[in-house]
């Protein structure tokens, strides 16, 4: 960690070498020489990191001429017309319609019965009881019986919940690993926003893991989504909101799903 | 068998019913001993219209002294007019020696709350004092909230952008749409009556001249076209062209002001000019330039000097400008927003809109008599203590609305309302011209009182941006459409939801109360129109 800003300080006192500019003149002239070895020569994973790299810039590299070539076309250009018709009082608005909470598109989706129950993910990969579960062995006289499970998935746990007493606690979520929160992406507006979780709906694996609130990959999970101010067809305010979740929280701490619209 | 009593007599029963239709707000709720108090009854101008008279409190209610004042004015059963009333409370402070008065604009609907309405005004004992009371006519129909979907009309092939009714009756509505047509619906069958092909592009706005006669619609094409409805074909000479760019909203001239025989129309586009035409020939009249912005809204008031009309156009300038209708100069312009002006409402609107068409009146024959009635309802709409006072309201981006009257009071607003959190949409004035309403992107619907501005009511209820509102033709209801895909009925005086209307698939862009009060009308992004009744 260099302390301070040094170099700039001694610039500033001492100035640059006196070569300075024509090393830099030169170092500017052999980039292409350069870039062009780097992209025959390199191998494996620096060769993937420099290909992404020199990707992004030459994408950046092309927007750029984009813009200087439309700021050098001589007189005006033509009338931009929104996509969709709108009144008049929605001309020249800053885009509303991409805030639209429910596209016709997908109501048409819905309106066909398979697609009813069509979800983002429709197949999850097993759990087996072995990997959900491990063993505790508690008290004294029943340690060999061990009876105990606990819960080494994510899990949501309602409000309201209290344990039940040792005895007749068959099942222990741990309290690290509960979530009360998601980060849900609404497919049409593409944003993504923290909601609060209210109930797991349905876990594919087993009824089982439904009632334990186990949040897995392709959980369907309900939502509070009173934020977002969706409104049902019947024009009342939408609450709850079913949402499946799209990445595995176990392995990556945090809840992300898709709202099923 | 018990002897079974005989059915009362003819007149037994037409006393009853009788009593039945007149007295039908005594409540044995309030205490008979109350007491009573004087009240003397003014109208709108402060003019006192009876003798101060005692009422017995017990039986105040808004009705029955609505019923007394009737029968002190010497009318006839026939002719009752139902009257609202506002106390006028005169109040003298402590430090200044001139009362100053305070006006309650709503009359307790129970009378025993009107003791402590006036106690929390400072008035311990109205028996002692003479109330004012300031009688404000109500229309004598009755328009009922709509409450059910009647017809559901497809049709149109794009969403729908405007609606609305023909001023006569029975009315029909008109319809323009994105794909580059206007429709005209029979309301009362809820089928398709005429389809207006020829625009090339999005019909932005329709308007019906104030007979009735003929349908002007706007384009994004930039041309305006006048179309005959009955017929459905182009009126002869029917399309103007003249602007550079989208027209986005037109206004026909008040009929009572039409010379020899044409209508001139006003149409408001986004190159930022106005230009009146004449109709039936299409020569532009006017071209009313002067704005810097798109221009947002034009209205055509039959104000000004003496009555040869004003026109008033707002702007994304951030200014009103008033024009004058005959020479095409400007009068003044009005600037005191900070951000664009979207939408203006007139105080007489409706009774433009309406020309001659009244209920309970017999359409005159001579186009002299139509004149006269038009003219005459204008005069008895914009009368405010004796001179002819056109209001206008305008809504802004800034998130406020004036109030204004070019005519009296020059460039100076006569009130500035304040109290929506996002940009004000649409501004409507009541058809008796008393409130104003105003649609917000705030989610909510606000009521004002029209004659200073001062804030009555919230109508919250819609979960996204209000786009429009329309009052009923009593002025009892009003109806607001929403981006939340419902339009909602409200009770003006409660500002309680009279009834919620969903039905929609999607955003609605405009809606209608027809004229006669019988139906609404409203189209939007799922493209059928939808026409509600009660």
């Amino acid at each position: 960690m260099p302390q301070n800003e040094y170099i700039e300080r001694s610039i500033k006192q001492h100035g640059r070498r006196l070569d300075h500019e024509e090393r830099t003149r030169k170092k500017a002239a052999r980039e292409g020489h350069k870039a062009s070895e780097n992209a025959q020569n390199l191998r494996g994973l620096r060769a993937k990191l420099y290909a992404k790299k020199r990707h992004h810039e030459k994408i950046q590299l092309r927007k750029t001429i984009k813009a200087h070539e439309e700021r050098n076309v001589k007189g005006a250009a033509a009338e931009k017309e929104p996509a969709n018709p709108i009144p008049s009082y929605l001309l020249d608005r800053a885009n509303p319609t991409n805030a639209k909470a429910l596209s016709t598109q997908i109501k048409n989706k819905r309106a066909e019965k398979a697609a009813k129950f069509a979800v983002p993910l429709p197949k999850v990969r097993g759990i087996a009881e072995e990997e959900m579960f491990k063993v505790v062995k508690t008290g004294k006289k029943t340690a060999k019986k061990a009876w105990k499970r606990v819960v080494t998935k994510p899990t949501f746990v309602g409000p309201d919940f209290t344990r039940r007493a040792p005895k007749f606690e068959r099942f222990i979520r741990p309290m690290g690993l509960r979530y009360k929160k998601a980060h849900i992406t609404h497919p049409t507006l593409n944003v993504t926003v923290q909601l609060p979780i209210l109930g797991v709906k349905k876990n594919p694996q087993q009824p089982l893991y439904t009632q334990l609130g186990v949040l897995t990959k392709g959980t369907i999970i309900e939502v509070n989504v009173s934020d977002l101010g969706i409104v049902t067809a019947g024009g009342k305010v939408a609450w709850g909101r079913y949402a499946q979740i799209t990445n595995s929280p176990e392995m990556d701490g945090c809840v992300n799903g898709v709202l099923l619209v | 068998m018990a002897t079974v009593v005989p059915p009362p007599s003819k007149r037994q029963r037409r006393d009853e019913l009788e009593r039945s239709q007149v007295q039908q707000d005594v409540t044995a709720v309030a205490a008979a001993d109350l007491g009573s108090f004087k009240a003397r009854f003014v109208d709108g101008d402060g003019n006192q219209m009876t003798d101060v008279v005692e009422i017995p409190l017990a039986d105040a209610t808004e009705k029955n002294v609505s019923l007394l004042l009737n029968t002190l004015l010497g009318r006839d059963r026939e002719d009752h007019t139902p009257y609202r009333f506002r106390i006028h409370v005169s109040t003298t402070s402590k430090d200044s020696s001139t009362p100053t008065t305070t006006i309650l604009d709503f009359y307790p609907t129970n009378p025993s709350a009107l003791l402590p309405l006036l106690a929390s005004h400072g008035i311990t004992s109205p028996f002692e004092t003479t109330l004012t009371l300031a009688a404000e006519p109500q229309s004598i129909f009755r328009v009922q909230a709509v409450s059910r979907l009647a017809h559901r009309i497809p049709g149109h092939g794009q969403p729908i952008l405007c609606a609305s009714f023909s001023p006569n009756s029975p009315s029909r509505l008109a319809t323009g749409s994105g794909d580059n047509t206007a429709r005209i619906w029979d309301p009362d069958t809820g089928t398709p009556f005429r389809t207006l092909a020829g625009h090339t592009g999005w019909v932005l706005g329709v308007s019906w001249a104030p007979d009735g006669s003929r349908l002007a619609t706007c384009s994004m094409d930039k041309t305006v076209r006048v179309w005959d409805p009955e017929t459905g074909k182009l009126a002869p000479g029917g399309e103007f062209k003249g602007h550079n760019k989208w027209v986005l909203g037109l206004a026909w001239e008040p009929y009572h002001l039409w010379r020899d025989g044409t209508p001139r129309l006003a149409s408001a586009s986004k190159d930022g000019s106005v230009r009146i035409w004449v109709v039936n020939t299409g020569r532009t009249e006017h071209v009313l330039g002067g704005h810097k912005g798109s221009v947002s809204c034009v209205r055509w008031g039959a104000g000004g000097d003496k009555g040869t009309g004003l026109i008033y156009t707002a702007s994304h300038d951030k200014t009103v400008k008033v024009w004058d209708a005959v020479q095409g100069t400007l009068v003044c312009t009005l600037s005191a927003h900070a951000h664009w002006v979207n939408h203006l409402a007139l105080s007489t609107d409706h009774v433009l809109r309406t020309g001659y068409f009244e209920y309970g009146k017999e359409i005159p024959d001579s186009e002299e008599g139509k004149r006269a009635l038009a003219r005459e309802r204008f005069e008895k709409a914009a009368r405010m203590q004796g001179k002819v006072v056109e209001r206008l309201a305008s809504a802004s981006d800034d998130f406020s609305m004036y109030l204004w009257d070019p005519m009296n009071e020059g460039t100076k607003p006569v009130a500035r309302m304040l109290g929506h959190q996002k940009q004000v949409n649409h501004v409507t004035f009541s058809p008796d011209g008393t409130l104003i309403a105003s649609a917000s992107w705030d989610n909510h619907t606000k009521l004002w009182n029209a004659r200073d501005g001062k804030f009555i009511n919230t109508l919250r209820g819609h979960v996204a941006p209000v786009y429009q509102c329309a009052f009923s033709a009593d002025s009892r209801l009003l109806v607001s459409a929403s981006k939340d895909t419902t339009l909602k009925c409200w009770n003006v005086r409660t500002g309680k939801l009279a009834n919620d209307l969903p039905g929609h698939e999607d955003e609605v862009y405009a809606v209608d109360w027809s004229p006669d009060g019988k139906m609404v009308g409203s189209g939007g992004k799922d493209k059928a129109v939808r026409l509600w009744r009660n």
